[in-house]
């Protein structure tokens, strides 16, 4: 009798220690439910001590995906003091991780847009130069299938000479800054088609000075558009957009206030 | 005392038990409404497609052939097929004699499975759209409408048809091969009562719908359909409508979502900003609203954003 309850207890002691092995150092009550979160607070974000959910960070984004292969998303955390940078990622994806935002002189907001491979719970996990971690989230529904379908560039046989090719503009009175890149984005899932993606795209003024930086996953979408915000008044005259695919090639360009089409 | 006989009678009710808390068999409840000579309209929901209406969102027209019914679009299921035939049975013994697909679109043609042994005429890009995309359109529509799809299979239309002069059944017919919703939309006039079978070219009082648009070649058509000088416009969805303001309402709207979304690009605002703009008072009490708006941000903003920005190398 007593050695049945030495080993119940022996049993109970070792359940628990492997399901706390498991836990984040600090587990949180996940609004959405969604059942994935305790992971990607530890494999995506490193599995920080200060963390918590947190409604000033917004995210907003339609609540039914109309395309798999370009689903929108603005996170807005400028209500969140000094900012270093925003992981988004999605819950439930065969690559949960979309990028990186390191906002440096911009604001805490980008618009970009993202593939979405079944319905799920988008975050946003903004840490601040003290270290501490703010989690926005969203729930978008999606019919799916948007990591796993080849690029639509393919359609075409001029994709090569468009790779790279930047349009955008500056908007200095709402401190806006626009741009899209054209890139297949393959995200490696698509048979036959290794990755090829953008990996680092950034703002820099005249002098090379970075304004804004992201780091890009496979599922932001093919052709990469963002909108980066900026005090009213405080962008220079022209902005030069620096980056690179993991095939080693440059993508480099000039935003100004220039003539619309 | 639980006798042999009473246990048995016991097991014979246990599986009728279950059908106490099933759901009842869902049906549609279709009427079909005099409209002019010999013209029937089955009028759709103005919303979009859900549980509660099962797809019964769009319009059919049913128009008395020498030999049964001549049946313009079928619907968006095999089950919603199903009830057009009953119904078209109600009106002329005979039934249904002949079938058009105005558009690929699956709540347009998705019935043509329970008249694939008859003629089913579209235009050679319907056809081949259909072919195409109709098995994705099914894989979203199961989504959306769960049991009312059940044992829907995508039949594409059989018979290709070209413009002009065009006798369906003994009854004639200008057919006008058009385009701007989809790739290939047919236009039927009938030329006995001078009415006009739209398609979805036209939409009144409903939102249009934009995932296979292209709005410039939308708006000739719209001219061509002016042009024809119907007596009476069926629309794709909406009431019928016996002035043409269904055929000016939708040029407005789509010349308002192309103004809208391009001044949105040229002013550097992203999809979402769009989306969440407050819709005119004049679209915004239109059925399925403004959920139609946000898919159209959807469909065209990444194309028209992309000839507005200027190159910047």
């Amino acid at each position: 009798m007593l050695i049945r309850t030495a080993l119940a207890a022996l049993i109970a002691v070792a359940g628990g220690a492997a399901a706390a092995l498991d836990d984040p150092q600090t587990v949180l009550q996940d609004p959405m439910g969604s059942g994935m979160w305790n992971y990607h607070q530890k494999g995506l974000l490193g599995d920080p001590a200060d963390i918590r959910f947190d409604d000033r960070v917004v995210l907003r984004a339609p609540a039914s995906a109309e395309d798999s292969l370009n689903v929108p998303l603005l996170v807005d955390a400028t209500a969140i003091p000094d900012v270093k940078r925003i992981v988004v990622s999605a819950d439930y994806g065969p690559i949960p991780h979309i990028l990186t935002y390191y906002p440096e002189q911009a604001e805490a907001k980008l618009a970009l847009r993202f593939k979405i491979d079944q319905a799920t719970a988008i975050r946003a996990s903004v840490e601040t130069h003290s270290g501490s971690w703010h989690i926005g989230s969203t729930y978008i529904d999606a019919a799916g299938g948007g990591c796993t379908a080849p690029a639509h560039a393919y359609a075409s046989d001029d994709w090569e000479e468009k790779l790279g090719e930047v349009h955008g503009r500056l908007w200095s009175a709402s401190g806006r800054a626009r741009l899209v890149v054209d890139h297949p984005m393959d995200t490696g899932l698509a048979d036959g088609i290794p990755v090829f993606i953008i990996e680092d795209l950034s703002l820099q003024d005249e002098d090379g000075t970075p304004l804004a930086r992201l780091e890009l996953h496979e599922p932001v979408n093919e052709d990469p558009a963002f909108t980066f915000y900026f005090d009213a008044g405080a962008l220079p005259a022209s902005v030069k957009v620096m980056g690179r695919d993991n095939n080693g090639n440059r993508i480099r360009g000039v935003l100004s206030e220039g003539e619309l089409n | 005392m639980l006798t042999r006989r009473s246990a048995l009678g016991l097991l014979a009710s246990l599986p009728l038990a279950p059908r106490a808390f099933a759901q009842p068999r869902l049906s549609y409840d279709l009427t079909a409404k005099p409209l002019a000579d010999g013209i029937w309209m089955v009028e759709g929901a103005t919303d979009y497609f859900s549980m509660e209406n099962g797809g019964a969102i769009v319009n059919i027209t049913l128009m008395k052939g020498d030999s049964g019914l001549i049946l313009v679009d079928t619907g968006s299921s095999r089950r919603y097929g199903e009830a057009l035939n009953t119904l078209a049975r109600s009106l002329d013994i005979r039934g249904i004699s002949t079938v058009v697909n105005t558009h690929h679109h699956p709540d347009h043609f998705f019935g043509n499975q329970v008249f694939a042994d008859r003629p089913i005429h579209a235009l050679g890009g319907t056809r081949q759209a259909a072919l195409d995309e109709g098995d994705a359109f099914a894989d979203n529509m199961y989504r959306l409408l769960g049991d009312w799809m059940r044992g829907t299979e995508v039949v594409p239309p059989s018979d290709v048809i070209a413009g002009g002069d065009l006798t369906l059944d003994g009854r004639d017919f200008l057919a006008l091969p058009l385009g701007g919703h989809t790739s290939a939309d047919l236009a039927l006039m009938d030329r006995r009562s001078g009415t006009l079978v739209a398609g979805d070219l036209v939409f009144y009082n409903r939102a249009p719908t934009t995932p296979s648009a292209d709005l410039p070649r939308w708006q000739q058509a719209l001219d061509a359909l002016q042009a024809a000088k119907p007596a009476l416009v069926i629309p794709g969805h909406g009431p019928a409508d016996p002035t043409g303001d269904s055929i000016t309402q939708t040029r407005d709207y789509l010349s308002w979502l192309d103004r809208t979304l391009r001044e949105g690009a040229r002013a550097g605002l992203d999809m979402v900003e769009l989306m969440e703009t407050p819709l005119p008072d004049r679209f915004a009490g239109m059925g399925a609203q403004p959920q139609e708006y946000q898919r159209s941000v959807a469909h065209l903003f990444p194309g028209i954003e992309r000839e507005e920005l200027p190159r910047g190398n």
